[in-house]
Protein backbone atom coordinates (compact mmCIF):
# COMPACT_ATOMS: atom_id res chain seq x y z
CA UNK A 1 0.00 0.00 0.00
CA UNK A 2 2.59 2.40 0.66
CA UNK A 3 3.72 2.11 -2.76
CA UNK A 4 0.48 3.12 -3.87
CA UNK A 5 0.80 6.04 -1.43
CA UNK A 6 3.85 7.03 -2.98
CA UNK A 7 2.60 7.03 -6.62
CA UNK A 8 -0.27 9.32 -5.09
CA UNK A 9 2.04 11.60 -3.92
CA UNK A 10 4.62 11.50 -6.85
CA UNK A 11 1.64 12.53 -9.47
CA UNK A 12 0.50 15.12 -7.49
CA UNK A 13 3.66 16.65 -6.92
CA UNK A 14 4.84 15.91 -10.84
CA UNK A 15 1.33 17.50 -11.60
CA UNK A 16 2.57 20.42 -9.81
CA UNK A 17 5.75 20.52 -11.30
CA UNK A 18 4.26 20.10 -15.05
CA UNK A 19 1.96 23.27 -14.79
CA UNK A 20 5.00 25.13 -13.78
CA UNK A 21 7.14 23.76 -16.97
CA UNK A 22 4.47 24.36 -19.19
CA UNK A 23 5.42 28.38 -18.79
CA UNK A 24 8.91 27.17 -19.50
CA UNK A 25 8.65 25.22 -22.34
CA UNK A 26 5.78 27.59 -23.81
CA UNK A 27 8.18 30.89 -23.52
CA UNK A 28 11.00 28.81 -24.87
CA UNK A 29 9.20 27.86 -27.56
CA UNK A 30 8.23 31.20 -28.66
CA UNK A 31 10.90 33.24 -27.21
CA UNK A 32 13.27 30.93 -27.32
CA UNK A 33 14.83 31.97 -24.05
CA UNK A 34 14.99 30.47 -20.63
CA UNK A 35 13.18 32.35 -18.14
CA UNK A 36 14.78 31.99 -15.27
CA UNK A 37 12.40 34.34 -13.10
CA UNK A 38 9.70 32.03 -13.55
CA UNK A 39 10.08 30.34 -10.58
CA UNK A 40 9.99 33.38 -8.49
CA UNK A 41 6.54 34.35 -10.29
CA UNK A 42 5.65 30.91 -8.26
CA UNK A 43 6.52 32.45 -4.94
CA UNK A 44 4.70 35.79 -5.86
CA UNK A 45 1.62 34.08 -6.41
CA UNK A 46 1.66 32.29 -3.55
CA UNK A 47 2.61 35.82 -1.35
CA UNK A 48 -0.92 37.06 -2.80
CA UNK A 49 -2.86 34.43 -1.94
CA UNK A 50 -1.55 33.95 1.58
CA UNK A 51 -2.15 38.29 1.66
CA UNK A 52 -5.51 37.58 0.20
CA UNK A 53 -6.77 34.84 2.16
CA UNK A 54 -4.61 35.68 5.84
CA UNK A 55 -5.01 39.42 5.87
CA UNK A 56 -8.12 40.27 4.23
CA UNK A 57 -9.62 37.20 5.10
CA UNK A 58 -10.93 36.60 1.13
CA UNK A 59 -12.32 33.26 0.33
CA UNK A 60 -9.48 31.07 -1.19
CA UNK A 61 -11.06 30.87 -4.47
CA UNK A 62 -11.02 34.82 -4.52
CA UNK A 63 -7.47 34.33 -3.16
CA UNK A 64 -6.59 32.09 -6.32
CA UNK A 65 -7.45 34.37 -8.91
CA UNK A 66 -6.46 37.16 -7.01
CA UNK A 67 -2.92 35.44 -7.46
CA UNK A 68 -3.21 34.35 -11.32
CA UNK A 69 -4.26 37.95 -11.85
CA UNK A 70 -1.47 39.67 -10.27
CA UNK A 71 1.00 37.12 -11.57
CA UNK A 72 -0.22 37.57 -14.92
CA UNK A 73 0.56 41.56 -15.26
CA UNK A 74 3.51 40.62 -13.18
CA UNK A 75 4.64 37.98 -16.11
CA UNK A 76 3.71 40.65 -18.65
CA UNK A 77 5.49 43.50 -17.45
CA UNK A 78 8.55 41.40 -16.90
CA UNK A 79 8.82 40.89 -20.56
CA UNK A 80 8.14 43.93 -21.81
CA UNK A 81 10.58 45.77 -19.28
CA UNK A 82 13.47 43.07 -19.47
CA UNK A 83 13.21 41.22 -21.96
CA UNK A 84 11.72 42.86 -24.81
CA UNK A 85 14.61 45.39 -24.87
CA UNK A 86 16.55 42.29 -25.67
CA UNK A 87 15.24 41.02 -28.54
CA UNK A 88 17.76 40.92 -30.83
CA UNK A 89 20.56 40.49 -27.99
CA UNK A 90 22.46 37.49 -27.96
CA UNK A 91 20.87 34.75 -26.23
CA UNK A 92 23.53 34.72 -23.12
CA UNK A 93 22.44 38.25 -22.48
CA UNK A 94 18.68 37.14 -22.33
CA UNK A 95 20.05 34.28 -19.91
CA UNK A 96 22.01 36.48 -17.18
CA UNK A 97 18.78 39.13 -17.53
CA UNK A 98 16.54 36.29 -16.79
CA UNK A 99 18.55 35.49 -13.79
CA UNK A 100 18.54 38.81 -12.25
CA UNK A 101 14.97 39.31 -12.61
CA UNK A 102 14.67 36.02 -10.37
CA UNK A 103 16.66 38.25 -7.57
CA UNK A 104 15.20 41.30 -8.32
CA UNK A 105 11.92 39.61 -7.44
CA UNK A 106 12.88 37.34 -4.55
CA UNK A 107 15.37 40.59 -2.92
CA UNK A 108 12.00 42.36 -3.66
CA UNK A 109 9.93 39.81 -1.59
CA UNK A 110 12.24 40.00 1.00
CA UNK A 111 12.04 43.64 1.58
CA UNK A 112 8.33 43.75 1.14
CA UNK A 113 7.40 40.48 3.16
CA UNK A 114 10.18 39.93 5.08
CA UNK A 115 12.68 37.40 4.83
CA UNK A 116 11.00 35.12 8.14
CA UNK A 117 8.91 31.56 6.58
CA UNK A 118 5.50 32.21 6.83
CA UNK A 119 3.22 28.86 7.64
CA UNK A 120 0.57 28.94 4.21
CA UNK A 121 -2.48 27.83 5.00
CA UNK A 122 -3.67 25.32 2.35
CA UNK A 123 -6.37 26.43 0.29
CA UNK A 124 -8.73 23.25 0.60
CA UNK A 125 -9.01 20.44 3.39
CA UNK A 126 -8.16 22.32 6.46
CA UNK A 127 -11.85 21.72 7.98
CA UNK A 128 -11.44 18.53 9.30
CA UNK A 129 -10.49 16.10 7.34
CA UNK A 130 -7.33 16.95 4.91
CA UNK A 131 -7.34 14.02 3.40
CA UNK A 132 -9.87 11.48 1.37
CA UNK A 133 -9.69 7.98 2.49
CA UNK A 134 -9.79 5.20 -0.15
CA UNK A 135 -8.76 2.15 1.99
CA UNK A 136 -9.48 3.53 5.34
CA UNK A 137 -6.17 3.18 6.99
CA UNK A 138 -4.27 2.00 4.30
CA UNK A 139 -4.64 4.12 1.13
CA UNK A 140 -5.57 7.68 1.23
CA UNK A 141 -5.49 10.82 -0.81
CA UNK A 142 -5.21 14.67 0.17
CA UNK A 143 -7.69 17.48 -1.00
CA UNK A 144 -4.53 18.94 -2.25
CA UNK A 145 -3.51 16.24 -4.05
CA UNK A 146 -6.64 15.56 -5.57
CA UNK A 147 -6.86 19.26 -6.81
CA UNK A 148 -3.23 19.57 -8.03
CA UNK A 149 -4.49 16.17 -10.19
CA UNK A 150 -7.39 17.98 -11.48
CA UNK A 151 -5.69 21.55 -12.00
CA UNK A 152 -2.94 19.98 -14.12
CA UNK A 153 -5.69 17.81 -16.08
CA UNK A 154 -7.79 20.97 -16.86
CA UNK A 155 -4.47 22.92 -18.21
CA UNK A 156 -3.41 20.43 -20.07
CA UNK A 157 -6.56 20.08 -22.06
CA UNK A 158 -7.51 23.53 -22.11
CA UNK A 159 -4.22 24.71 -23.68
CA UNK A 160 -4.24 21.74 -26.55
CA UNK A 161 -7.89 22.72 -27.31
CA UNK A 162 -6.34 26.69 -27.08
CA UNK A 163 -3.05 26.03 -29.34
CA UNK A 164 -5.05 23.53 -31.79
CA UNK A 165 -8.66 24.99 -32.12
CA UNK A 166 -8.29 29.05 -31.58
CA UNK A 167 -6.70 31.71 -33.75
CA UNK A 168 -4.89 33.15 -31.47
CA UNK A 169 -3.53 29.89 -30.33
CA UNK A 170 -3.09 28.68 -33.69
CA UNK A 171 -1.34 31.81 -34.09
CA UNK A 172 0.84 31.47 -31.66
CA UNK A 173 2.21 28.21 -32.92
CA UNK A 174 2.72 29.94 -35.89
CA UNK A 175 5.24 32.49 -34.21
CA UNK A 176 6.96 29.72 -32.48
CA UNK A 177 7.92 28.06 -35.80
CA UNK A 178 8.76 31.02 -37.90
CA UNK A 179 8.11 34.70 -36.34
CA UNK A 180 9.11 36.44 -39.83
CA UNK A 181 6.32 34.20 -42.01
CA UNK A 182 3.71 34.60 -38.77
CA UNK A 183 4.64 39.00 -39.20
CA UNK A 184 3.76 37.98 -43.21
CA UNK A 185 0.49 36.81 -42.35
CA UNK A 186 -0.58 40.05 -39.94
CA UNK A 187 0.22 38.24 -36.91
CA UNK A 188 1.56 40.99 -33.98
CA UNK A 189 4.32 39.00 -33.08
CA UNK A 190 5.19 41.11 -30.27
CA UNK A 191 1.44 41.14 -28.78
CA UNK A 192 1.65 37.04 -29.20
CA UNK A 193 4.54 37.16 -26.99
CA UNK A 194 3.33 39.07 -24.40
CA UNK A 195 0.79 36.77 -24.41
CA UNK A 196 2.27 33.46 -23.84
CA UNK A 197 4.22 35.04 -20.80
CA UNK A 198 0.73 35.97 -19.46
CA UNK A 199 -0.80 32.66 -19.74
CA UNK A 200 2.61 31.15 -18.53
CA UNK A 201 2.39 33.47 -15.53
CA UNK A 202 -0.89 32.48 -14.70
CA UNK A 203 -0.21 28.77 -14.37
CA UNK A 204 2.89 29.48 -12.40
CA UNK A 205 0.64 31.73 -9.87
CA UNK A 206 -1.82 28.56 -9.92
CA UNK A 207 1.54 26.24 -8.80
CA UNK A 208 2.53 28.47 -6.54
CA UNK A 209 -0.84 28.03 -4.94
CA UNK A 210 -1.05 24.58 -5.00
CA UNK A 211 2.86 24.15 -3.99
CA UNK A 212 2.20 25.86 -1.36
CA UNK A 213 -0.83 24.03 0.16
CA UNK A 214 0.86 20.49 -0.16
CA UNK A 215 4.45 21.88 1.30
CA UNK A 216 2.82 24.96 3.87
CA UNK A 217 5.84 27.18 3.97
CA UNK A 218 6.45 30.40 2.30
CA UNK A 219 9.56 32.08 2.07
CA UNK A 220 11.18 34.53 -0.78
CA UNK A 221 13.13 31.48 -1.90
CA UNK A 222 10.11 29.11 -1.93
CA UNK A 223 9.76 28.92 -5.66
CA UNK A 224 13.64 28.54 -6.63
CA UNK A 225 13.68 25.01 -6.28
CA UNK A 226 10.65 24.38 -7.79
CA UNK A 227 11.43 26.41 -10.73
CA UNK A 228 14.72 24.59 -11.41
CA UNK A 229 13.04 21.04 -11.44
CA UNK A 230 9.98 22.10 -13.52
CA UNK A 231 12.71 23.65 -15.71
CA UNK A 232 14.35 20.02 -15.26
CA UNK A 233 11.28 18.44 -16.10
CA UNK A 234 10.33 20.40 -19.62
CA UNK A 235 13.92 19.50 -20.46
CA UNK A 236 13.12 15.63 -19.15
CA UNK A 237 10.21 15.93 -21.34
CA UNK A 238 11.62 17.89 -24.05
CA UNK A 239 11.78 22.18 -23.92
CA UNK A 240 9.17 23.27 -26.42
CA UNK A 241 6.88 20.57 -26.14
CA UNK A 242 3.70 20.72 -24.10
CA UNK A 243 2.92 16.97 -23.56
CA UNK A 244 6.73 16.92 -22.68
CA UNK A 245 6.65 18.92 -19.90
CA UNK A 246 3.47 17.13 -18.71
CA UNK A 247 5.26 13.51 -18.98
CA UNK A 248 8.15 15.31 -17.52
CA UNK A 249 6.61 16.63 -14.44
CA UNK A 250 4.81 13.75 -13.65
CA UNK A 251 7.96 11.55 -14.02
CA UNK A 252 9.94 13.93 -12.10
CA UNK A 253 7.15 14.24 -9.42
CA UNK A 254 7.22 10.28 -9.22
CA UNK A 255 10.56 10.03 -9.44
CA UNK A 256 11.32 12.15 -6.80
CA UNK A 257 9.36 10.80 -4.32
CA UNK A 258 10.60 6.92 -4.57
CA UNK A 259 13.96 8.34 -4.50
CA UNK A 260 12.91 9.51 -0.82
CA UNK A 261 11.10 6.34 -0.34
CA UNK A 262 13.59 3.56 -1.26
CA UNK A 263 16.84 5.26 -1.53
CA UNK A 264 17.32 8.58 0.96
CA UNK A 265 14.98 11.64 1.57
CA UNK A 266 18.80 13.47 1.71
CA UNK A 267 19.44 12.21 -1.77
CA UNK A 268 15.93 12.38 -3.92
CA UNK A 269 17.05 15.45 -5.66
CA UNK A 270 20.66 13.73 -6.67
CA UNK A 271 18.64 10.83 -7.99
CA UNK A 272 16.47 13.50 -9.53
CA UNK A 273 19.03 15.19 -11.86
CA UNK A 274 20.93 11.78 -12.20
CA UNK A 275 18.11 10.38 -14.31
CA UNK A 276 18.07 13.62 -16.10
CA UNK A 277 21.65 13.55 -17.11
CA UNK A 278 20.95 10.22 -18.32
CA UNK A 279 18.19 10.93 -20.62
CA UNK A 280 19.52 13.70 -21.88
CA UNK A 281 22.89 11.20 -22.95
CA UNK A 282 20.26 8.92 -24.29
CA UNK A 283 18.18 11.71 -25.84
CA UNK A 284 19.23 14.76 -26.18
CA UNK A 285 16.13 16.45 -26.60
CA UNK A 286 14.36 14.83 -24.13
CA UNK A 287 11.67 12.68 -24.25
CA UNK A 288 9.31 13.87 -26.67
CA UNK A 289 11.16 17.19 -27.99
CA UNK A 290 12.58 16.60 -31.65
CA UNK A 291 15.63 17.03 -32.08
CA UNK A 292 16.00 20.31 -34.84
CA UNK A 293 20.02 20.81 -36.05
CA UNK A 294 21.28 24.28 -36.18
CA UNK A 295 21.10 25.25 -39.77
CA UNK A 296 24.27 27.33 -40.87
CA UNK B 1 -0.60 50.35 -57.15
CA UNK B 2 3.08 49.86 -55.52
CA UNK B 3 5.59 53.27 -55.77
CA UNK B 4 8.75 52.90 -54.54
CA UNK B 5 10.64 55.98 -54.98
CA UNK B 6 15.21 55.98 -54.14
CA UNK B 7 15.64 53.20 -51.21
CA UNK B 8 18.46 52.87 -49.53
CA UNK B 9 19.04 49.92 -46.92
CA UNK B 10 21.61 48.76 -45.54
CA UNK B 11 22.39 45.68 -43.29
CA UNK B 12 24.85 46.50 -40.32
CA UNK B 13 27.80 48.60 -42.94
CA UNK B 14 26.87 46.80 -45.64
CA UNK B 15 24.92 48.92 -48.26
CA UNK B 16 23.00 46.15 -49.70
CA UNK B 17 20.11 48.18 -51.93
CA UNK B 18 21.27 51.75 -53.66
CA UNK B 19 18.83 54.49 -54.65
CA UNK B 20 16.05 51.97 -56.07
CA UNK B 21 13.04 52.98 -57.51
CA UNK B 22 10.59 51.16 -59.27
CA UNK B 23 6.51 51.42 -59.90
CA UNK B 24 4.26 48.36 -59.91
CA UNK B 25 0.39 49.27 -62.04
CA UNK B 26 -2.73 47.95 -61.22
CA UNK B 27 -3.11 44.51 -62.76
CA UNK B 28 0.32 44.37 -64.14
CA UNK B 29 3.09 41.33 -63.76
CA UNK B 30 6.21 42.83 -62.63
CA UNK B 31 9.16 41.23 -62.23
CA UNK B 32 12.88 41.95 -60.86
CA UNK B 33 15.60 39.85 -62.05
CA UNK B 34 19.03 39.62 -60.81
CA UNK B 35 21.85 37.13 -59.83
CA UNK B 36 22.12 35.64 -56.28
CA UNK B 37 22.96 38.64 -53.50
CA UNK B 38 21.40 41.58 -56.38
CA UNK B 39 19.54 42.71 -53.48
CA UNK B 40 16.15 41.16 -54.81
CA UNK B 41 14.68 39.58 -51.83
CA UNK B 42 16.09 42.96 -49.30
CA UNK B 43 13.39 45.19 -51.92
CA UNK B 44 10.51 42.72 -51.12
CA UNK B 45 11.31 42.42 -47.64
CA UNK B 46 11.93 46.16 -47.13
CA UNK B 47 8.13 46.97 -49.38
CA UNK B 48 6.67 44.70 -46.34
CA UNK B 49 8.17 46.11 -43.60
CA UNK B 50 10.63 43.45 -42.31
CA UNK B 51 13.33 45.55 -43.43
CA UNK B 52 13.21 49.39 -43.64
CA UNK B 53 14.97 51.95 -45.91
CA UNK B 54 16.96 55.50 -44.90
CA UNK B 55 15.83 56.90 -47.30
CA UNK B 56 13.05 57.79 -49.84
CA UNK B 57 9.28 56.55 -49.51
CA UNK B 58 7.32 53.31 -50.37
CA UNK B 59 3.60 54.07 -50.81
CA UNK B 60 1.34 51.31 -51.77
CA UNK B 61 -2.42 52.38 -52.62
CA UNK B 62 -1.13 55.94 -51.72
CA UNK B 63 -0.51 55.43 -48.36
CA UNK B 64 3.01 55.79 -47.32
CA UNK B 65 4.12 52.91 -45.45
CA UNK B 66 7.12 54.27 -43.94
CA UNK B 67 5.08 53.83 -40.23
CA UNK B 68 3.30 51.02 -40.60
CA UNK B 69 4.49 48.04 -39.02
CA UNK B 70 5.21 44.43 -41.09
CA UNK B 71 1.89 42.87 -39.73
CA UNK B 72 -0.58 45.61 -40.47
CA UNK B 73 0.68 46.03 -44.30
CA UNK B 74 -1.17 42.60 -44.65
CA UNK B 75 -4.63 44.77 -44.07
CA UNK B 76 -3.45 46.98 -46.78
CA UNK B 77 -4.21 44.17 -49.32
CA UNK B 78 -0.62 43.13 -49.63
CA UNK B 79 0.73 39.26 -49.22
CA UNK B 80 4.21 38.20 -49.38
CA UNK B 81 4.91 34.76 -50.15
CA UNK B 82 8.65 34.70 -49.14
CA UNK B 83 11.51 32.98 -50.31
CA UNK B 84 12.31 29.45 -49.41
CA UNK B 85 8.18 29.09 -48.77
CA UNK B 86 8.45 29.05 -45.12
CA UNK B 87 5.26 27.12 -44.38
CA UNK B 88 4.53 26.37 -41.00
CA UNK B 89 6.75 22.72 -40.77
CA UNK B 90 4.33 21.57 -38.09
CA UNK B 91 0.70 22.84 -38.74
CA UNK B 92 -1.38 21.39 -41.43
CA UNK B 93 -2.42 22.52 -44.90
CA UNK B 94 -5.50 24.01 -43.92
CA UNK B 95 -4.17 25.62 -40.95
CA UNK B 96 -1.51 27.06 -42.52
CA UNK B 97 -3.94 28.40 -45.12
CA UNK B 98 -5.90 29.95 -42.25
CA UNK B 99 -2.76 31.12 -40.54
CA UNK B 100 -3.16 33.24 -44.43
CA UNK B 101 -6.29 34.83 -43.73
CA UNK B 102 -5.26 35.90 -39.95
CA UNK B 103 -6.57 39.67 -40.48
CA UNK B 104 -9.29 38.22 -42.93
CA UNK B 105 -13.33 38.49 -41.30
CA UNK B 106 -14.31 34.76 -40.07
CA UNK B 107 -16.88 34.35 -42.76
CA UNK B 108 -14.35 34.93 -45.76
CA UNK B 109 -12.16 31.83 -44.28
CA UNK B 110 -14.31 29.15 -45.83
CA UNK B 111 -15.13 31.07 -49.62
CA UNK B 112 -11.45 31.75 -49.59
CA UNK B 113 -10.40 28.34 -48.79
CA UNK B 114 -12.81 27.32 -51.49
CA UNK B 115 -11.13 29.73 -54.43
CA UNK B 116 -7.87 28.41 -53.07
CA UNK B 117 -8.20 24.74 -52.87
CA UNK B 118 -9.79 24.98 -57.08
CA UNK B 119 -6.35 26.85 -57.99
CA UNK B 120 -4.44 24.05 -56.24
CA UNK B 121 -6.72 21.02 -56.09
CA UNK B 122 -3.18 19.35 -54.76
CA UNK B 123 -3.90 20.98 -51.33
CA UNK B 124 -7.23 19.79 -50.96
CA UNK B 125 -6.20 16.65 -51.23
CA UNK B 126 -3.98 16.91 -48.69
CA UNK B 127 -5.59 19.79 -46.17
CA UNK B 128 -5.32 17.45 -43.22
CA UNK B 129 -1.46 16.72 -43.93
CA UNK B 130 1.36 18.44 -42.28
CA UNK B 131 3.14 21.12 -43.81
CA UNK B 132 6.62 19.66 -43.48
CA UNK B 133 5.74 16.76 -45.01
CA UNK B 134 4.52 18.05 -48.74
CA UNK B 135 7.02 17.76 -51.82
CA UNK B 136 8.67 20.85 -52.44
CA UNK B 137 6.22 22.19 -55.37
CA UNK B 138 2.98 21.10 -53.12
CA UNK B 139 4.90 23.50 -50.12
CA UNK B 140 4.85 26.51 -53.09
CA UNK B 141 1.51 26.09 -53.75
CA UNK B 142 0.78 26.44 -49.92
CA UNK B 143 2.79 29.56 -49.82
CA UNK B 144 1.51 30.75 -52.48
CA UNK B 145 -2.66 29.59 -51.25
CA UNK B 146 -1.79 31.26 -47.95
CA UNK B 147 -0.59 34.51 -49.67
CA UNK B 148 -4.09 34.28 -51.53
CA UNK B 149 -5.82 33.65 -48.53
CA UNK B 150 -5.93 37.51 -47.66
CA UNK B 151 -7.80 38.67 -50.54
CA UNK B 152 -4.18 40.69 -51.66
CA UNK B 153 -4.42 43.23 -54.34
CA UNK B 154 -0.63 42.69 -54.99
CA UNK B 155 0.66 39.29 -54.39
CA UNK B 156 4.96 39.21 -54.07
CA UNK B 157 6.16 36.33 -54.81
CA UNK B 158 9.94 35.62 -53.75
CA UNK B 159 11.73 32.57 -56.04
CA UNK B 160 8.97 30.76 -56.52
CA UNK B 161 10.55 28.34 -58.84
CA UNK B 162 13.75 28.19 -56.38
CA UNK B 163 14.66 24.38 -56.02
CA UNK B 164 12.01 22.65 -58.00
CA UNK B 165 12.09 20.53 -61.03
CA UNK B 166 11.55 22.10 -64.50
CA UNK B 167 7.84 20.33 -64.60
CA UNK B 168 6.82 22.22 -61.63
CA UNK B 169 8.28 25.32 -62.61
CA UNK B 170 5.87 25.33 -65.62
CA UNK B 171 2.93 24.36 -63.43
CA UNK B 172 3.92 27.73 -60.69
CA UNK B 173 4.21 29.68 -63.87
CA UNK B 174 1.59 28.62 -65.11
CA UNK B 175 -0.38 29.33 -61.65
CA UNK B 176 1.35 32.60 -61.95
CA UNK B 177 -0.38 33.33 -65.82
CA UNK B 178 -4.34 32.62 -64.59
CA UNK B 179 -3.70 34.91 -61.56
CA UNK B 180 -2.60 37.23 -63.65
CA UNK B 181 -5.71 36.93 -65.92
CA UNK B 182 -7.44 37.03 -63.14
CA UNK B 183 -6.85 40.45 -62.43
CA UNK B 184 -4.42 39.62 -59.88
CA UNK B 185 -1.15 42.41 -59.46
CA UNK B 186 2.04 40.80 -59.15
CA UNK B 187 5.33 41.65 -58.06
CA UNK B 188 7.31 38.37 -59.28
CA UNK B 189 11.31 37.98 -58.17
CA UNK B 190 13.12 35.75 -59.67
CA UNK B 191 16.77 33.68 -60.73
CA UNK B 192 15.05 32.24 -63.60
CA UNK B 193 14.98 35.38 -65.81
CA UNK B 194 13.83 33.73 -69.52
CA UNK B 195 10.56 32.34 -67.17
CA UNK B 196 10.09 35.34 -65.25
CA UNK B 197 10.17 37.51 -68.42
CA UNK B 198 8.02 35.24 -70.23
CA UNK B 199 5.53 35.84 -67.89
CA UNK B 200 6.19 39.81 -67.14
CA UNK B 201 4.53 42.80 -68.63
CA UNK B 202 7.32 44.76 -67.75
CA UNK B 203 11.11 44.18 -65.98
CA UNK B 204 13.92 45.47 -63.94
CA UNK B 205 17.07 44.17 -64.32
CA UNK B 206 18.78 44.36 -60.74
CA UNK B 207 22.88 44.53 -60.00
CA UNK B 208 24.58 44.24 -57.11
CA UNK B 209 21.65 46.72 -55.27
CA UNK B 210 20.86 48.69 -58.20
CA UNK B 211 18.92 48.84 -60.85
CA UNK B 212 20.66 48.42 -64.75
CA UNK B 213 18.33 47.87 -67.38
CA UNK B 214 14.61 48.39 -67.33
CA UNK B 215 11.71 47.28 -69.97
CA UNK B 216 8.78 45.27 -70.65
CA UNK B 217 9.07 41.59 -70.89
CA UNK B 218 9.81 40.98 -74.26
CA UNK B 219 12.04 43.81 -74.55
CA UNK B 220 14.39 42.56 -72.07
CA UNK B 221 13.77 39.20 -73.23
CA UNK B 222 15.49 40.22 -76.50
CA UNK B 223 18.04 42.85 -74.93
CA UNK B 224 21.56 41.62 -76.00
CA UNK B 225 23.08 42.35 -72.70
CA UNK B 226 20.62 40.55 -70.76
CA UNK B 227 20.65 37.95 -72.52
CA UNK B 228 24.82 37.71 -72.08
CA UNK B 229 24.18 37.94 -68.66
CA UNK B 230 21.14 35.98 -67.32
CA UNK B 231 19.83 34.17 -70.26
CA UNK B 232 22.96 32.00 -71.16
CA UNK B 233 23.55 33.67 -73.96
Amino acid sequence: MSFLNNVITGVSLGSIYAIIALGYTMVYGIAKMLNFAHGDVIMVGAYVCFFAMGSFHLPPVAGVVLAVLVCTVLGMAIERLAYKPLRAAPSLAVLITAIGVSYFLQNSAQLLWGAATKVFTPIVGTSGNSSLELIPGQLSISYVAVLSIVCCIVVMVGLTLFTGQTKLGKAMRACSEDKGAAQLMGIDVNATISMTFAIGSALAALAGVLMCSAYPTLSPTTGSLPGIKAFTAAVFGGIGSVPGALLGGILLGVIEIFAGAYVSTDLSDAVVFAVLIIVLLVRPAGLLGRYVPEKV
Amino acid sequence: MLNVNDINVYYGAIHAIKGVSFQVNDGEVVTLIGANGAGKSTILNTVCGLLRSRTGSIEFLDKNLASIPAHKVVELGMAHVPEGRRVFQQMTVEENLEMGAYTQARSTIAPNLERVYGQFPRLKERRKQVAGTLSGGEQQMLAMGRGLMSNPKLLMLDEPSMGLAPILVEQIFDIIRQLHQGGTTILLVEQNARMALSVADRGYVLETGKIVATGTGSELLHDEAVKKAYLGG
